[in-house]
């Protein structure tokens, strides 16, 4: 398959591009959310339009009522989100969650997939117990009780987790905390008692929880997939959640670098545009072209998942770590070639540079990723 | 749409049958690589072997015409014998500027005689050709040249100097830009091909830090060059003074190459190093870490280009990018290979290290971001045509 959208993808980027810079504008999302201090971070109502044009289930069944389509579209999304810094659930529930799901039961799937797509239900995951992404290690337990499981310890960074309607929690059914085995996955309902959450706003304005469980009783419809045997399904989340969270960094990258290479254009210092200063041209270049590598990376990585390729784990941390990379490089170029006004809250770039740290440490950061390439590679 | 399954089980078939094990394993020195030319010759017979049957396959230039010496392959198909060659790791079987650089320009510019006389030699690798662009006081400034060509009616009296010019001193032709009208800078340069065997042409090797000479002052006092080699066969290629077109339209293909978008330049490094070093330094092995997330990255970017361009995606100056990265990229390799080899690399002549290979390959990756055309002279091409930044 050749590495550019084919007719069918570019014409969904179209829509999705112009619908975003409609309705996801920075103005009207991520301003006016953070303005209005709303506690959820992000807008419903953009969730339902989202519902609407069929974003919501890219990644859904069709038997499920979804698109039934791949990474590749799902990335035209995210990259649209990225370019606009839109707050939104579709990375942990269309992304995340929805791979989840595609390896739950029949019964789960039809409990909340309809939800979702509609772009009624949000949800959240729950893997990290720690400031850093380490999911190697999940030391929150999950003990037999009766006919279901009952789950004791704490989730950290969920992001939307007090938002959310339903939250995909890894936890540990047997086996000691750095066991590859013992894994298992539950879809734990809003209402769940003995679950509480507390709520942190973070640096781009998104609001995660701590969130604690103490003694959850959940049946055993719950569980998604196989009991002990959730490795599996929290990896093929990771890896699509990790492609996705690439693909809006990209949309990140590529949005700081328009902005700032528009602003070389527009000011002027010592009787010159700025931007025709060789100091600023030859760094604007050298970010194009990691814009563009990065870019090439997401693609390759989307078409590998699409294609279940073995290789597809190894992409999806080369991508993640090279978009980390490139957004920083962009975010802080944009800021500094942008002087003083880089630094004010009324002007955008700052807001990249927020949004691109979140984003960055979400599912791994680059230093992570690198690391697993390493280890994938055999040294 | 080409039944691409199909082709690949035969290009697999074939290549199983056709390219023989010492065609497989890496380039170690010079010799390995088969230039063709007037002088040239096999290294051994399986060189010979693979080229002869590569030759009759069409596949020293695979994706050119077949009227022309190629085998006429869409670009899929060329993108699966890409892959399958490197899968084995087979050799090319001819390397040469002709196949690189002026293949290019000949097919896009060339009269139709053009084509089939200098395209079939240099498919058949009889001619070795190299490049006169660069002169002493004409480098990234490279419009400024002043070799001049004065018109004699029917043939050209060419004097001037050359230099830089890589094998100069064992090519048969040089393909050269020559001033032909000194009151026009862009509109005053003609791409002239001529045998170097002419009189009046000399070369003079220069020694480069690698210790090697590949390449060469290159000098023309009165030579004389024919307007014309025959019926349909100018010895200019495009029109007299409208050669700069010709010039550009090559360097893009030179970029292309030397930014090793064809998969020449997406090696990891670090599992190799560690299992040379044994153990790997942790911030050394961080570094590799890194370095190996970045050659990935680019070698999706150069399935991309190559992708893209092949259907006019790509933007028209991305080959600038493309060299900029990926000769940056090369060269970032050669330092850490450098570091993890430690004192074992510096070794300039030892058996063990093949005549210091690790020392010479990291020295002449330096001379990647200055040939073709400088990477600081790449981002100023970004910068303009690209980004479209005011004044540049
Ligand atoms: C937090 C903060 C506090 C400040 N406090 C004060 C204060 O108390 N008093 C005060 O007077 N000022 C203050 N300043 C202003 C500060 O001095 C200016 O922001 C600074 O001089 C840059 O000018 P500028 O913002 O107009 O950016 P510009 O001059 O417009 O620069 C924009 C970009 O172009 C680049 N650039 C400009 N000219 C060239 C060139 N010739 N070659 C290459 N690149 C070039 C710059 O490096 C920058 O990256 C403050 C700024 C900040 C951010
Ligand atoms: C190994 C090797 C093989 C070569 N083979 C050939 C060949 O076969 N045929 C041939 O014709 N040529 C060949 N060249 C020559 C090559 O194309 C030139 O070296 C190159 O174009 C740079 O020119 P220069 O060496 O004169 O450097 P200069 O142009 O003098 O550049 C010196 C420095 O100034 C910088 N610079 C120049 N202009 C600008 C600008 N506008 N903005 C910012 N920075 C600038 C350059 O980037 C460089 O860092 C070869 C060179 C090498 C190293």
């Amino acid at each position: 398959m050749p590495l550019y959208h084919n007719d069918d993808q570019a014409m969904l980027a179209d829509s999705a591009r112009q619908f975003m810079a409609e309705e996801g504008n920075i103005a009207k999302q991520l301003r006016h959310y953070r303005d209005g201090n709303c506690p959820d971070g992000f807008g419903h109502r953009l969730w339902e339009q989202f519902g609407e044009m069929g974003f919501t289930g890219i990644l859904v069944g069709e038997e499920d009522g979804g698109l039934g389509m791949g990474h590749v579209e799902a990335g035209i999304v995210l990259e649209e989100i990225g370019r606009n810094l839109s707050p939104s659930p579709f990375l942990t529930s269309s992304v995340l969650a929805a791979t989840a799901l595609g390896h739950g039961s029949s019964d789960l799937r039809g409990r909340y997939l309809p939800g979702l797509i509609e772009g009624k239900s949000v949800f959240a995951v729950a893997i990290d117990e720690g400031a850093k992404h380490r999911p190697e290690r999940i030391k929150m337990r999950a003990e037999k009780s009766g006919n279901g499981f009952k789950l004791s310890g704490q989730k950290d960074f969920v992001i939307h987790g007090a938002s959310s309607d339903m939250i995909v929690v890894a936890a540990r059914t047997s086996g000691s905390d750095d066991d590859e085995d013992g894994i298992t996955l539950f879809a734990v309902p809003k209402d769940a008692a003995n679950m509480s959450h507390d709520a942190v706003r973070l640096v781009d304005s998104s609001v995660a929880t701590h969130t604690t469980f103490d003694g959850v009783e959940l049946d055993g419809d719950a569980v998604i997939g196989e009991v002990d045997g959730g490795r599996e399904v929290l990896n093929a989340m990771l890896k699509a959640g990790r492609v996705g969270a690439a693909a809006e960094g990209v949309g990140v990258a590529s949005g700081a670098m328009d902005m700032t290479v528009e602003y070389l254009k527009q000011r002027k210092q010592f009787g010159k545009l700025i931007g025709e200063f060789q100091a600023l041209q030859h760094r604007a270049s050298h970010l194009y072209s990691e814009v563009e590598i990065a870019r090439a990376s997401v693609i390759k990585a989307q078409q590998l998942l699409d294609g279940d390729s073995e290789k597809a784990d190894l992409m999806a941390s080369v991508a993640k770590a090279k978009v980390s990379q490139t957004a920083g490089l962009a975010v802080r170029e944009g800021v500094q070639m942008h002087g003083g006004i880089g630094m004010t809250d009324e002007y955008d770039i700052g807001l990249y540079m927020k949004r691109d740290r979140a984003l960055s440490e979400f599912l791994g950061d680059a230093y992570y990723h690198a690391g697993r390439v390493a280890e994938m590679s055999g040294y | 749409m080409p039944d691409l399954d199909t082709f690949r089980q035969e290009t697999r078939a074939w290549l199983e049958a056709n390219c023989p094990a010492e065609m497989r394993e890496p380039v170690r020195d010079e010799g390995d690589i088969y230039w063709g030319g007037r002088r040239a010759t096999f290294k051994n017979d399986a060189q010979k072997a693979w080229f002869d049957a590569c030759l009759a396959k069409g596949y020293t230039v695979p994706a050119w015409p077949k009227e022309y010496g190629g085998a006429g392959l869409a670009p899929e198909e060329a993108k699966v014998l890409r892959q399958e060659m490197s899968r084995i790791n087979a050799r090319p079987p001819l390397s040469s500027f002709g196949i690189w650089m002026l293949g290019p320009a000949l097919l896009h510019f060339g009269t139709e005689e053009q084509k089939k006389h200098f395209l079939g030699e240099i498919a058949r690798g009889e001619i070795r050709w190299c490049q006169g662009y660069s002169e002493p006081g004409s480098g990234s400034d490279l419009v400024s040249l002043q070799t001049f060509g004065e018109d004699k009616g029917d043939h050209w009296i060419v004097n001037g100097q050359k230099v830089w010019t890589s094998y100069a001193d064992q090519a048969d032709w040089i393909f050269c830009l020559v001033r032909t009208d000194k009151e026009n800078k862009y509109q005053g340069i003609t791409f002239m091909l001529f045998d170097m065997e002419s009189e009046g042409c000399s070369t003079k090797p220069i020694k480069l830090i690698s210790g090697t000479s590949p390449f060469c002052e290159t000098f023309m006092d009165n030579v004389n060059v024919p307007k014309s080699y025959g019926e349909g066969l100018p010895a200019q290629v495009g029109e007299v003074n409208r050669g700069w077109d010709v010039a550009k339209y090559l360097l893009g293909h030179e970029r292309e190459m030397i930014s090793g978008a064809d998969g020449g330049n997406t090696g990891t490094i670090g599992a190799a190093m560690k299992r040379h070093a044994g153990e790997l330094d942790p911030v050394l092995r961080a570094e590799l870490a890194m370095f190996d997330v970045d050659a990935l990255a680019y070698g999706a970017m150069g399935e991309k280009f190559l992708d893209e361009i092949k259907v006019g995606k790509a933007h028209p100056a991305q080959p600038n990018m493309m060299k900029y990265a990926g000769t940056e990229l090369n060269k970032r390799r050669h330092e850490l290979m450098m570091s993890a080899g430690g004192s074992r690399s510096l070794e300039w002549e030892s058996e063990e290290t093949s005549g210091g290979k690790p020392s010479r390959n990291w020295l002449r990756t330096k001379a990647n971001s200055i040939e073709g055309g400088t990477s600081e002279v790449m981002l100023n091409v970004i910068s303009k045509r690209i980004l479209d930044l005011p004044g540049s």
